[in-house]
């Protein structure tokens, strides 16, 4: 179903600041947060990729390990070679991804909401958060003071002299139709929008494959958010 | 805890610049405290007289989307150019950066710069393309916590209040918390590296706290970036913390110092969740007090905790800590508005509701 995985991953200059010549010793699952709360091994997945056996990488790219990892990079400061198996992660999600892997998996195929919020954030606002999106009712662990804020949005920002919106310098500035143009063609030229294409191309292959599908049989990515929210 | 480590911080020390900054705001500074970058400026601009330059073009670096891989690398390092490309217009060349994400994307962004040219001509490419822009590298990367530690003296020189218990005259108990990206993945680009960092340390230290060591303080604070984003991953976020908790809980900490916005929303905000899921408060009555470096510095210097540092918007009380110092405020004026108005207030702060 792949072809020249190796060639791929490689041709990712991170590969190559990443890993070099692991010795299997493990201090980077010794440290990572996430080998704590998830059945997650980046030795292993530093061994796996090192050996280039292309069946292995392949079901790394489709399986849910590789989105455990939470990027702290905790694994570069302690590697005693210097390798780093975030870096190497970051290699294999964006593989997963231009593949069509990661709708294979659970964790893989949440990156469907990230683009519907970050990504549509960073496009629109210029922001990658904005306060409008940071609902209280998705986000309860904000609790009352951001409720609060979120209620009396404009005023609380203004209280302490953040423009909001606004024209000019200063937090949460309105990014001017300018600037978010320049944003857009960098997004365009540089593949960034090509990658978000990428991830609701095979998303909604998954959506009808799951038969989540309107009247006329083809995606409904409301309903596939709503499963992807519940799964 | 200078003198155990001394020598080991002391092999990791960065230059800093000392004045020409052009400023990098933080996507979740300006959401969450938009306070403290608001007095970082002043601080710079009206008690250290140094020039610093807030650009009203600049835009999010997109790191959280390249972390949470919704971004690719080649965009991220058009984005980081072209934020160069403005400083490079406006005269500038040394960053000053208040995310922690992006100082360590920026630092990444630089090294791959470094070691591999192809990818700088190709970064150049794709920013000309896209907008017409050149830029220039900039002679000096420095995060905003790098900056206040740089002047901690002079800061120190100047403050209205120390981090002294007013009633007992001992030091104020503080720990602190490093964002992982500011030196996990370039040791050498920050103070003391990643194991011993002192950029806060430091600042505790000069205004006359304690900085007090504990088991976890290394530990990452549990963003994760994907597992924030995504609600059925929360947990992973909150887990970390409560480790991070768990671990300086038996120091009784007077307030937990930060240097990364993500960090400082972070731990304010679990202390919260995890009362209310288990009904546990790790200090005092409701809570550590959680303040970021800006915001200590502010304080230090006699800023007003509500209007000028916005610590309203922490839903950890900071009053205890407040107190303690010596800090003069009026509590009336913690939900006002722009005109000095009530304007209403939250259902509670702190991590329990009060029971009247």
């Amino acid at each position: 179903m792949y072809s020249d995985l190796n060639q791929r991953l490689k041709a990712d200059v991170r590969l190559e600041e990443g890993l070099q010549a692991c010795m299997n010793c493990g201090i980077c699952t010794a440290i990572c947060p996430a080998a704590e709360f998830y059945e997650y091994d980046p030795r292993s997945i530093a061994i796996t990729v090192q050996s280039g056996n292309e069946e292995k990488i392949a079901a790394l790219l489709e399986g849910d390990t590789i989105w455990y990892c939470g990027q702290c990079m905790s694994c570069k400061t302690r590697c005693p070679r210097n390798n780093c198996p975030g870096l190497i992660i970051s290699v294999l999600r964006k593989l997963s991804q231009e593949t069509g892997a990661f709708i294979k998996s659970r964790m893989g195929r949440q990156q469907y909401l990230i683009v519907k919020t970050i990504g549509a954030n960073i496009l629109r606002f210029g922001y990658c958060v904005h306060p409008n999106s940071l609902v209280p009712a998705t986000h309860p662990e904000q609790g009352p003071v951001w409720r609060w804020i979120y209620e009396n949005m404009h005023e609380v920002y203004a209280a302490v002299d953040a423009n909001l919106d606004g024209d000019g310098p200063g937090a949460m500035r309105k990014i001017s139709p300018t600037d978010l143009d320049e944003l857009h063609q960098i997004f365009e030229v540089s593949g960034g929008l090509k990658l978000y294409q990428t991830i609701e191309y095979f998303s909604q292959l998954k959506a009808v494959e799951m038969g989540l599908t309107d009247t006329n049989g083809k995606a409904d990515m409301e309903k596939y958010t709503q499963y992807l929210l519940n799964e | 805890m200078e003198p155990k480590t001394k020598i080991r911080w002391s092999e990791y020390n960065k230059k800093i610049a000392d004045d020409k900054f052009f400023y990098l705001r933080s996507c979740i500074r300006q959401n969450f405290n938009p306070g403290a970058e608001k007095v970082f400026l002043s601080i710079l601009q009206n008690n250290l007289r140094k020039e610093v330059y807030d650009d009203p073009h600049h835009t999010t670096c997109s790191g959280i989307g390249y972390h949470s891989d919704i971004v690719p690398f080649e965009t991220f390092q058009t984005m980081v150019a072209r934020q160069f490309s403005l400083m490079t217009e406006r005269g500038y060349k040394n960053c000053a950066v208040s995310c922690i994400t992006s100082f360590g994307g920026y630092n990444e962004v630089l090294s791959t710069w470094k070691e591999f040219p192809e990818e700088l001509e190709k970064t150049r490419e794709n920013l000309l393309k896209a907008t017409g822009r050149t830029f220039e590298i900039p002679e000096n990367l420095s995060h905003a916590c790098d900056i206040i530690y740089h002047f901690r003296k002079e800061i120190a020189a100047q403050a209205r209040y120390r981090l002294i218990n007013k009633e007992t005259g001992e030091p104020l108990k503080i720990v602190d918390h490093i964002g992982c990206h500011y030196a996990k993945i370039f040791p050498e680009k920050g103070v003391g590296g990643s194991e011993y960092s002192r950029v806060l340390t430091g600042m505790i230290e000069a205004w006359g706290g304690e900085a007090v060591d504990y088991p976890e303080r290394r530990h990452c604070c549990g963003f994760g970036f994907r597992h924030y984003l995504i609600k059925n991953n929360r947990s992973y976020s909150i887990s970390n913390s409560r480790k991070k908790f768990e671990s300086m809980q038996p120091y009784h900490p007077d307030m937990i110092l930060t240097n990364c916005p993500g960090c400082n929303m972070f731990l304010d905000r679990w202390q919260y969740a995890l009362a209310q899921i288990e009904g546990k408060v790790y200090g005092g009555k409701n809570g550590i007090p959680v303040l970021s470096h800006e915001e200590l510095a502010g304080l230090v210097l006699g800023y007003d905790p509500w209007k000028d540092i916005g610590l309203q918007m922490h839903q950890i009380d900071v009053e205890p800590f407040l107190n303690k110092i010596g800090v003069e405020y009026h509590p009336k004026q913690k939900f006002t508005g722009v005109k000095g108005q009530y304007i209403n207030e939250p259902a509670f702060t702190g991590c329990l509701a009060r029971k009247d």
